[in-house]
């Protein structure tokens, strides 16, 4: 009791404490998400022939290629955690590597898929979007701010998970105290499941 | 620690659901690829949320965490269904 | 750290010397007491200067045409007053300071389960703040769209709306950060032996809050992306011009704005379900019908917000769905008052200020409540919606039931926090002018709402004036009142008599420790009763 009075509750660490926190932290970022799933659902429903042709703009395999990367990755990060807990350091560090590499894979791909986008003109706020037909311009406008608010997820995941990296490394995070990886790892996880539900909203349309 | 009696998934669970996730990844490519009209939606969102099933049973270790969390979590979903579901009813009958 | 001394020497957490001396031991305090205080004395202030917009407003309606200012300057008056007051007065306000002072105490624990979060809230808090403030003053002119930022109107409007949206989005994270914090509380830092039924109702209306404020800001807060993303980059979601749809705006707004209400409202209630038991000295009527009925109103409350909407053009089968959804939530709040009420009965009531505050809020609270009845229906809300008589109905909801809530809970905890009494005759007093002032404020706008007063008008017909200077009377009534209750409190807390442990006779955990508490709240063993209302 009386130690307790001295050293401030600071050093207190309640790892079930940090894991619930995570996920409440997870059912709001669902619900950003949700709001922008509610406006797509609204214009889709209004405009059911248009998004099929916008979305005809949109490349199916390169769409496909970064669903399976971020799978990909979702798997590996779950990997380092369980390497974690069995205590074998090299390998949940070679696995977070992977899990960022993947991340940046993704990056480099919808870099290139949105800058294509550019070249063609099309942009939010560009004349030719103003051009559009209503539902074309909605579906565009959407793309661009659900993929986009996806994207700097992804980045926000990526500096959490280079956190995590160097707190293993350093051995902050230990096979008994490896509640920061969790949480980086289901923010991850997060990040996936959105884009499980954006892929087939957004690239395949009929 | 509460660590200590939490779940450790092997490397070949993880890998197996990663096959799983990849087999509906393509299925739903290839259902989408025909034209169902209206149901086309139902099933791409279907798969999608089977998919969203095995993330978070596994990858999220949710199938092993306590019953608590999991009926928060269902309930997020229910509320954000019911959130679309209203909002539809002014829409479809406008 | 050594073990020389067996008792704990007791020192209340005022004057607790931790790493830091001076200031920098307030903004810089993980103790979710001191950061309370913090809360208190930011919102405090921010409360103050809304009420003098407010009151500006009120001398200007005081007679028809332009009287002290133009009309541009109106507008930006109620859109401040509304921005200050909703996001950084009563979304906060009791579950941050009360909340943050009394959760983790009513629960038995020394602290939030995050108490460097709590900090960081606070810090976003006020930066948020900063901004919203900020939004007045700089050169494209104070926002003029009102609080609710309804497209198309704020996609287009050349006013600082940016920043004052942003500063809302700020807000909304420190809110949401304030709710995980405590949902966590709850579930993981209860007292061994504190079941959820063994925990005082103030714990339970702060949990179905924080539930809202972890559900319902994520909403807005993408609306409100959504809303600069449109001004900046011109995507169009909102904006007719550019293919999108601005009742769409309106439904996204409000599926936050909605369940906010209900945000403000539930600590309210919570805060008079401690006050009620004390004063009567009885066992709280009904103790799982009003724990129940916070969740149910948090639940249910998520479904309603379409009766902002009913003339916006929203379908037929909408508008009636909503209205019985809206009859149904006001079933809980009922449920609420009934329990005060009997609560009372055969009791040996004690009219101290915080009861009579409370009272007071009860008073108030049903003729807010039941006026938006009137609103819930579609037939009469069509007649008197956009008129002051929901500027009157809103008002008697969250100033009469929040506001007075929280005076109530200042003069029921203030002996708590800082260890001294206040003068009661002159508390009682302060209540009483307050109350005058607030009815004879806010009642007469019902009347010429019926009649036909638009809300946010700058000018109207001759016909009302009688209803607006009777109003502006009470304005003035009322922010004399204000001050009066304002000094009376400072002085108390600073220069009053020495408050013992328990002086109401209270019963939950709060009384058990010595006024002001320690740093870690609980330093000898304590009680956890079955029924935390354990009176004779």
């Amino acid at each position: 009791m009386m130690s307790e009075k001295v050293t401030h509750i600071e050093e207190h660490r309640d790892d079930a404490a940090s894991k619930l926190g995570m996920w409440l932290f997870i059912f709001t970022e669902l619900l950003l998400f949700g709001g922008l799933f509610l406006v797509y659902s609204i214009y889709r429903a209004q405009y059911p022939a248009n998004f099929h042709e916008a979305s005809l703009e949109l490349s199916v395999t390169i769409g496909a290629v970064n669903t399976i990367v971020l799978l990909f990755s979702s798997m590996t990060i779950a990997m380092a955690l369980t390497a974690m807990q069995k205590n074998n350091k090299k390998l949940a560090l070679r696995l977070i590597l992977v899990t960022l590499l993947m991340a940046l894979v993704f990056l480099v791909n919808k870099y290139f898929e949105w800058g294509a986008k550019f070249h063609h003109g099309l942009y939010p706020g560009s004349d030719l979007m103003a051009l559009l037909e209503r539902g074309h311009l909605l579906y565009f406008s959407l793309y661009f701010f659900m993929t986009g608010l996806h994207a700097f997820h992804i980045i926000v995941g990526m500096i959490l998970l280079i956190v995590v990296y160097f707190k293993v490394k350093n051995g902050s995070i230990h096979f008994e105290k490896y509640f920061l990886l969790e949480n980086g790892a289901l923010y991850w996880h997060l990040v996936d499941l959105i884009w499980i539900f954006l892929f087939p909203l957004m690239y395949l349309i009929t | 620690m509460s660590n200590n009696s939490s779940h450790i998934t092997e490397y070949k669970v993880l890998g197996r659901i990663l096959l799983i996730l990849m087999f509906f990844t393509f299925a739903t490519i290839s259902v989408t690829s025909f034209n169902l009209a209206s149901f086309t939606v139902t099933v791409a969102l279907l798969i999608a949320g089977i998919k969203g099933y095995f993330v978070l049973s596994y990858f999220m270790h949710l199938k092993y965490e306590n019953l608590l969390l999991r009926i928060l979590v269902g309930m997020i979903f229910v509320l954000f269904a019911l959130i679309v579901l209203i909002t539809f009813i002014d829409y479809s009958y406008r | 750290m050594s073990n020389e001394v067996n008792k704990i020497e007791y020192v209340s957490y005022l004057e607790h010397q931790g790493r830091f001396k001076g200031l920098k031991s307030w903004i810089f305090a993980t103790d979710h007491k001191r950061i309370a205080l913090l809360y208190m004395y930011a919102i405090a202030a921010f409360f103050f200067i809304g009420a003098l917009l407010g009151l500006l407003m009120r001398f200007e309606l005081i007679a028809p045409g332009e009287t002290i200012m133009k009309a541009q300057t109106y507008n930006g008056l109620f859109t401040v007053h509304g921005v200050i007051m909703i996001f950084m007065v009563v979304i906060p306000g009791l579950s941050a300071v009360f909340g943050n002072f009394f959760l983790p105490i009513l629960i038995g624990a020394k602290d939030v389960a995050f108490p460097r979060l709590n900090l960081f809230s606070w810090w976003i808090f006020v930066f948020g703040s900063v901004l919203a403030v900020a939004s007045q003053f700089l050169k494209s002119g104070p926002p003029d769209t009102g609080w609710t930022f309804y497209a198309p109107y704020s996609t287009t409007t050349g006013t600082s709306v940016i920043i004052a949206t942003t500063a809302a989005f700020i807000l909304g994270f420190s809110s949401i950060l304030t709710g995980l914090n405590f949902l966590v509380t709850v579930h993981q830092m209860r007292a061994p032996g504190m079941k959820f039924f063994n925990m005082p109702l103030f714990p339970w209306a702060i949990y179905a809050t924080a539930w809202i404020q972890l559900l319902a800001t994520p909403i807005v807060g993408i609306t409100l992306l959504m809303l600069i993303a449109e001004r900046l980059f011109g995507i169009g979601f909102f904006d007719p011009n550019l293919g999108g749809d601005p009742v769409l705006f309106q439904h996204l707004f409000w599926i936050y704005s909605h369940p906010a209400v209900y945000i403000m409202i539930l600590p309210a209630m919570g805060v008079i379900t401690e006050i009620v038991p004390t004063f009567c000295q009885r066992k709280v009527y009904g103790y799982k019908a009003i724990a129940l009925s916070s969740l149910a109103i948090a639940g249910v409350g998520f479904l309603v917000w379409g009766h902002h909407m009913y003339t916006s053009g929203m379908s037929e089968n909408a508008r009636w769905f909503f209205s019985l959804l809206t009859f149904i939530v006001a079933v809980p709040s009922a449920i609420k008052v009934f329990n005060w009420i009997s609560t009372m009965y055969k009791g040996s009531i004690d009219l101290k200020p915080p009861f009579l505050f409370a009272l007071a809020f009860i008073f108030l609270f049903i003729i807010g409540g039941t006026t938006g009845l009137i609103l819930g229906s579609v037939a009469t809300n069509i007649q008197v919606h956009d008129t002051s008589f929901i500027v009157a109905h809103f008002h008697y909801i969250i100033f009469g039931g929040m506001g007075f809530a929280f005076f109530a809970a200042i003069h029921y905890w203030l002996p708590k926090m800082y260890g001294r009494l206040y003068n009661f005759r002159r508390a009682n007093i302060a209540c009483i002018i307050m109350f005058i002032g607030f009815n004879t404020l806010y009642f007469p706008q019902f009347v010429i709402g019926i009649q036909g007063m638009p809300r946010r008008y700058f000018d109207y017909l001759p016909q009302f004036q009688t209803g607006h200077m009777i109003s502006t009377i009470g304005g003035v009534i009322l922010i004399f009142g204000l001050f009066y209750m304002l000094i009376n409190l400072i002085k108390g807390a600073r220069k009053g008599p020495k408050a013992p442990a328990n002086p109401w006779n209270g019963s939950t955990l709060e009384w058990q420790i010595p006024s002001p508490p320690s740093l870690e709240n609980f330093d000898e063993p304590f009680e956890v009763k079955a029924n935390p209302y354990d009176y004779k």
